[in-house]
């Protein structure tokens, strides 16, 4: 089995579902000759040729708005944003008319497409190029929203998220498109959409996280183990619809929770969490649940390492919870 | 393009029309509508007229909770439809969903999404005036304006490729308001350097809502930006349906047989309200749609008719009272129908539902009923 990186992974992910599936495109900026800015989509024009690897006009709404059309028509398109922070643009074109595209036509049609776009901070990007919009896409009817932590889950996640009769927004933590290397088996496999891995079992407090916040939660958990404290760390995977039978099983036997992301903390995904948590596992609670999440600023270049909810800032909160 | 006429039509000036003031046809174009065509148009525009008067006063009425007519702009849904062939895919504006009516959709349905009961196909999900159909390739629009636009430049990318015989084409519509978007101008862009096999056609009834097209382009013309997205760009008489469906058939074949996009400027008026939510007199003159109705589409293609001995009074009359008698037996049987299920609010947001549908669903089948409007 092959080592990978998560660059490779979701390259591998794409070509096996390109030669499977003549339907499937991808297109986007720069996604061709160059192989993306990230060079995800490597190799993929050579192999595919220019109606297969679309380099398109720089344009975001231009570009989710004709896969629509590409979809509707019968196509499966897996456009990449190139920076999740230039969404923006297309932000109508995903939430009014990809999501609600079976619900407002009865479900004589639907729009099928996969949007690739790198997330998160960490890299020195700046305001443009480090946000995390996952919470806007998760609050809209009609999506499903992936964020895998590591090669295995890149590739098996977006091959199921492809074959998926739904429209998915993937997510890739750019921090760690490189840094988070594993085996990734050569040919078929899917990660089922819709569920958590416990990435490291504990019984003292329940740490959920995705991307590449994981590595931070992962990192504060050997620091409280240290301390006494074992850390139980829920890989999310699938953001929405979430596991919440993997993550109210795990508050039932820690009752205590602290949730990581990076986008800001009002109104981000760990506020649904927590009032699902609260919906669902109140009396099993023993102390009250805790984010540690960006801040409510918008995303800062100098000072990016202190925004990050990074490991030290998880392991006080960790002990916090576990000392209520 | 590939006919002279077409090619020779300056989209900074000229506009480009057959039908005269006098009823006849321009001898000088060929403009390819048989009498037995025109006639199709004639009942199809008639019929269109007739049904939106009967669903606004619907509306008024409180029958109907909201409706936007084509009043005045009947002549490109219609010649569009004529014009099209079966395999083509529609993506229309506000008023051009009666492409569909044209291409073989039941009227019974159409008029079934105006109730959005158990007649309506798309199951009480959108407010009237909002259709679609996959049996006819016509897609709903939006009320944002625009989106519309890059979905038919898609889909006409994607019969690119395709390359499936008999070969297609998509087209997509807009107002002059649209041209304001950025949708308008990815989908302009996008048609270009992708040669698409798409005609985009914007309707000019002067008004977006309140706001003249003067405030919104200081374009000469909306036909000339054509120019910059590397494509023609035709200026035709939008209410002149011999001419419009010349310059669509044009587009169209060129579409069809690789020649790539065209843009159409289609010149025209929205005789009535916006929609049933608004009022024209706040901001234009009595005059100026005084001046309009004379150049009325339904009008001149009577004339034309005339002219040719094929319309006269007594078969207008006739013509006129059975759409009606059609549209109010249609209205009669559906009005009555029941609304949608409860469950059914849940269905289609996914292919299946998730948990938290589920969970919702079950709440809402077990609690209170809402009051009625």
């Amino acid at each position: 089995m092959p080592e990978m990186n998560m660059v490779g992974a979701i390259n591998d992910a794409l070509r096996h579902e390109m030669r499977k599936d003549p339907r499937v495109l991808v297109m986007g900026e720069d996604v061709g000759k160059v192989g993306g800015v990230f060079r995800v989509t490597q190799g993929l024009f050579e192999e595919f040729g220019e109606d297969r690897v679309i380099d398109t006009p720089l344009s975001e709404g231009g570009i989710i708005g004709t896969a629509i059309g590409m979809a509707l028509y019968g196509l499966v398109p897996v456009p990449e944003i190139q920076f999740a922070d230039f969404i923006y643009p297309a932000f109508d074109q995903i939430v009014s008319e990809l999501a609600k595209m079976r619900y407002r036509s009865g479900g004589e049609y639907a729009s099928k497409i996969v949007i690739r776009s790198p997330v998160g901070g960490g890299i020195r990007g700046g305001h443009y190029h480090s946000q995390s919009p996952e919470a806007l896409f998760i609050h809209t009817a009609g999506l499903k929203v992936v964020c895998p932590s590591n090669p295995y889950d890149a590739k098996g996640l977006l091959l199921a998220s492809i074959r998926d009769p739904d429209p998915v927004l993937f997510f890739e933590p750019k921090r760690v498109y490189r840094a988070a290397k594993g085996d990734v088996p050569e040919g078929d496999y899917t990660v089922e959409l819709g569920k958590a891995a416990v990435t490291r079992p504990g019984k003292h407090v329940t740490v959920i996280a995705w991307g590449a916040m994981l590595y931070e939660a992962l990192a504060a958990a050997d620091e409280a183990a240290k301390q006494g404290v074992e850390c139980e760390v829920l890989d999310l995977r699938t953001l929405w619809p979430v596991d919440i039978d993997a993550i109210v099983a795990s508050v039932k036997k820690t009752g205590r929770v602290v949730v990581v992301h990076e986008a800001p903390k009002t109104c981000g995904f760990g506020a649904e969490l927590v009032a699902l948590i609260n919906e669902k596992a109140f009396v099993h609670l023993e102390a009250p649940p805790i984010r540690v999440a960006g801040f409510d600023t918008p995303f800062p270049y100098s000072l990016e390492m202190e925004y990050l909810p990074l490991a030290h800032r998880i392991l006080p909160a960790v002990l916090d919870t576990a000392r209520f | 393009m590939d006919t002279a006429v077409v090619s020779e039509t300056d989209p900074d000036v000229m506009l480009f029309r057959v039908l005269r003031d006098d009823g006849t046809a321009d001898p000088g174009v060929d403009h390819g509508m048989t009498d037995a065509v025109a006639l199709r148009a004639y009942f199809e525009m008639r019929r269109l007229r007739a049904l939106d008067a009967r669903m606004i006063l619907l509306q008024r009425q409180g029958r109907v909770g909201f409706y936007g007519a084509a009043t005045g702009q009947e002549a490109v849904p219609i010649a569009s439809g004529l014009a099209l062939a079966k395999q083509d895919w529609v993506f229309p504006a506000l008023r051009e969903q009666s492409v569909m009516l044209v291409r073989g959709y039941p009227l019974r349905d159409y008029i079934g999404q105006v109730f959005g009961n158990a007649a309506d196909n798309l199951k009480g999900r959108q407010p009237p005036s909002h259709q679609a159909g996959k049996a006819v390739h016509q897609v709903s629009w939006s009320p944002v304006i625009g989106p519309q636009i890059p979905q038919a430049v898609g889909a006409a990318m994607a019969m690119r490729m395709a390359k499936r015989r008999p070969h297609e084409i998509a087209v997509g519509y807009c107002g002059d308001g649209a041209t304001s978007q950025p949708d308008f101008h990815a989908a302009m862009n996008f048609a270009g350097v992708f040669k698409a096999p798409v005609v985009i056609i914007c309707q000019n009834n002067h008004w977006s809502i309140s706001v003249p097209t003067a405030k919104q382009t200081a374009s000469r013309t909306i036909a000339i930006k054509a120019r910059a997205y590397g494509m023609p760009g035709v200026r035709v008489d939008g209410n002149d349906v011999l001419a419009v469906y010349k310059v669509l058939r044009d587009a169209f074949a060129c579409a069809r047989s690789g020649g790539g996009p065209t843009f159409v400027e289609a010149v025209t008026y929205r005789m009535g309200a916006h929609t049933t939510s608004d009022d024209p007199k706040l901001y234009r003159s009595d005059s100026e749609v005084e001046a309009w109705a004379k150049k009325d589409p339904i009008d001149r293609l009577r004339r034309y008719l005339e002219a040719r001995g094929l319309m006269d009074d007594a078969r207008d009359t006739k013509l006129e009272a059975d759409a009606s008698a059609e549209i109010v037996s249609i209205i009669r049987e559906v009005e009555e129908l029941a609304a949608p299920s409860l469950a059914s609010m849940f269905d289609d947001v996914y292919a299946e539902l998730p948990w938290n549908l589920r969970e919702q669903k079950a709440a809402l089948e077990s609690g209170p009923r809402a009051p009625k409007h």
